[in-house]
């Protein structure tokens, strides 16, 4: 029993944390994708510049949260998302349309939006330093240890606070962008122009308008994914490079363009990596007894060292591309 | 009177190939006006530079005496100015019913307010849209496939898709692309009478690109013919047909 808790706090709570945060960033990649026709490096540093107006918010306006029981990052969540929001627009205006109103090829924003990565990266270094920093300033991160009612088992099941807020809004992000783009008027506009850009001009649709509103929605998904992940480890600058690799592999995998596909896709990726590194010698432990020796003697028995997590989604990416190029969900269009 | 559509001197050409030049032309108010002439002769890309999906490069298009040079094909929507695609471009990934029902413009539920907070007043407003698309879908004749997907279509069900859109709202003009193309002959028949039946009936104005002319003798009148990129004769089908300026830039010096 005190392996399957093990199992449960290193396989399925983990995995679902890196899973909810690589889910929430593909979508945004993906919805980008999907309206503006190209793959946007930027998305992992928008994530990044969420969690470091947190950050700032949080340093200026320390105990706002005591007075709602709740950590101040995440009071200052909502106002995090509106800057980023503000952030992805300006970007959009400043960088990526100038270039789509001279209709260059998607490589070239691909490119720009390279720059863009190592220009935000660089702004939050300035102001933010090198060294990674917690976003709990002068609160204590509220870690739960369930006991479990069974006879010799020692080990709880241990989830913390910004665990269990992670879950419920990435529910809360699912079930929103689900009705948004079946339900409402701009949200099937969305749907429509990245089905056929040309007709859903002809049909009224201000495309230009649904431009602003997918960079709104990521920018926005985006700082919820950042502030998130920094309130589970701590905030660093180069956060993104460790996320960019995860989180286009999951839009990928779920079909780029296709939100469903990518929350499906970053649960995937997020599980695999947890799977790949967990060590299953200590699941092997019960049965020691009936395994051959060398098997039973074996200490570490995960499937590549944490060190070398990252090459995990790389290569789920390689598998899926060579199998399954469209992805899971056949995506392209919303 | 002011015509519906007036397009003066407009020139347009793509790297060193003039297609448009100098080309100025005017389609009445309720008229259904045709627009021939040889492949090549710059037709569509005059409909693109009326429908704002091209930027032109001199010249001014005007839509019942207002400037609309240049504006985006959106904003032209909203003033009453509609246009099918040559190659039928529909939301494949919709119902061919849902595709009609993405066209009526200013609904409720478009903005984000309303959505979330009147969500009542949007779904009456969905079910009179809705109420509408299924008269239209009944009216082109494609009652039967309204919920598939719109990809799945065949080319022709698409053109009267096409058609449909333009009836999901209050046209004041109706820009048609080769609208027979690809059309059986008793569809098009039916298509001939619904376009008869809104130009009499709602007042459309309709502006029609067409190769088949049994449709053009038929529908239009006046004919415009285009070649070079500019106007070359305009009038009835007979004037036109009899005409050796138009046999010869259709049919080569050689022939009549």
């Amino acid at each position: 029993m005190n392996e399957l808790v093990f199992f449960i706090n290193n396989v399925v709570i983990a995995g679902s944390v890196t899973g909810s945060i690589y889910a929430i960033g593909a979508v945004g990649v993906t919805l980008v994708f999907s309206i503006m026709r190209f793959a946007h490096f930027a998305h992992a540093d928008m994530m990044t510049f969420g969690a470091f107006m947190v950050l700032l918010l949080t340093a200026a306006f320390p105990g706002v949260g005591a007075a709602v029981g709740l950590p101040t990052a995440i009071v200052m969540l909502p106002l995090a998302m509106v800057l980023t929001a503000l952030l992805a627009v300006g970007i959009d205006k400043a960088f990526y349309k100038p270039l789509r109103a001279h209709g260059v090829k998607p490589i070239v924003m691909v490119i720009g939006s390279l720059g863009v990565t190592l220009m935000l990266q660089g702004l939050i270094r300035l102001f933010a330093g090198t060294s990674g920093q917690s976003l709990y300033i002068g609160e204590r991160k509220e870690i739960f240890r369930l006991a479990l009612p069974f006879e010799g088992v020692r080990a709880p099941i241990v989830i913390t606070e910004p665990q269990i807020i992670l879950f419920v809004l990435t529910f809360a992000c699912v079930v929103g962008l689900h009705l948004f783009l079946n339900r409402s008027r701009l949200g099937k506009a969305m749907r429509a122009m990245s089905d056929n850009p040309d007709l859903a001009r002809a049909s009224g649709i201000n495309t230009n308008t649904i431009v602003a509103v997918t960079w709104v929605i990521a920018g926005g998904l985006a700082a919820i994914a950042g502030t998130l992940l920094s309130l589970d480890v701590t905030f660093k600058p180069d956060l993104s490079f460790f996320l960019l690799l995860p989180i286009f592999a999951a839009a990928i995998v779920g079909g780029v363009g296709h939100p469903y596909g990518a929350i499906a896709g970053g649960f995937v990726v997020g599980f695999a990596e947890t799977l790949a590194v967990f060590n299953w010698a200590v699941l092997l432990r019960p049965f020691r007894d009936s395994l051959p020796e060398w098997l039973a003697q074996a200490g570490n028995l995960a499937f590549v060292g944490t060190e070398y997590k990252i090459v995990v989604p790389f290569f789920i990416l390689v598998a899926i591309l060579v199998w399954r190029p469209t992805g899971l969900f056949k995506g392209k269009v919303i | 009177m002011t015509p519906m559509i007036e397009v003066r001197h407009v020139h347009k050409a793509f790297g060193g190939l003039r297609v448009i030049n100098d080309c100025s032309l005017s389609v009445e108010k309720g008229s259904i006006t045709g627009l021939i002439g040889p492949n090549g002769a710059g037709k569509s890309t005059l409909f693109n530079i009326i429908a704002g999906a091209l930027p032109l490069d001199s010249g001014q298009v005007l839509l019942d005496g207002e400037e609309i040079t240049n504006r985006p094909a959106n904003e032209l929507f909203h003033k009453g100015l509609l246009r099918t695609f040559q190659i039928a471009h529909e939301f494949s990934h919709m119902t061919a019913l849902e595709n009609l029902m993405m066209v009526p413009p200013r609904q409720a539920g478009e903005s984000l307010f309303n959505a979330w907070l009147k969500p009542g007043l949007v779904r009456l407003e969905e079910a009179e849209v809705r109420r509408r698309a299924l008269e239209v879908i009944d009216f082109v004749g494609l009652h039967h496939v309204r919920n598939e997907l719109a990809g799945n279509l065949s080319g022709g069900q698409k053109k009267l898709l096409e058609l449909g859109r333009t009836m999901m709202t209050d046209a004041r003009v109706v820009l048609l692309d080769e609208i027979a193309a690809g059309v059986n002959r008793t569809l098009l028949g039916d298509l001939v009478e619904n376009i008869e039946r809104l130009n009499r009936e709602m007042g459309y104005t309709f502006l029609v690109i067409e190769h088949d002319m049994d449709m053009i003798a038929r529908l239009c009148d006046p004919v415009i013919v285009l070649a070079q990129g500019s106007v070359m004769v305009e009038g009835t089908i007979e004037e036109i047909q009899n005409n050796p300026e138009v046999i010869e830039a259709y049919f080569g010096s050689n022939v009549a």
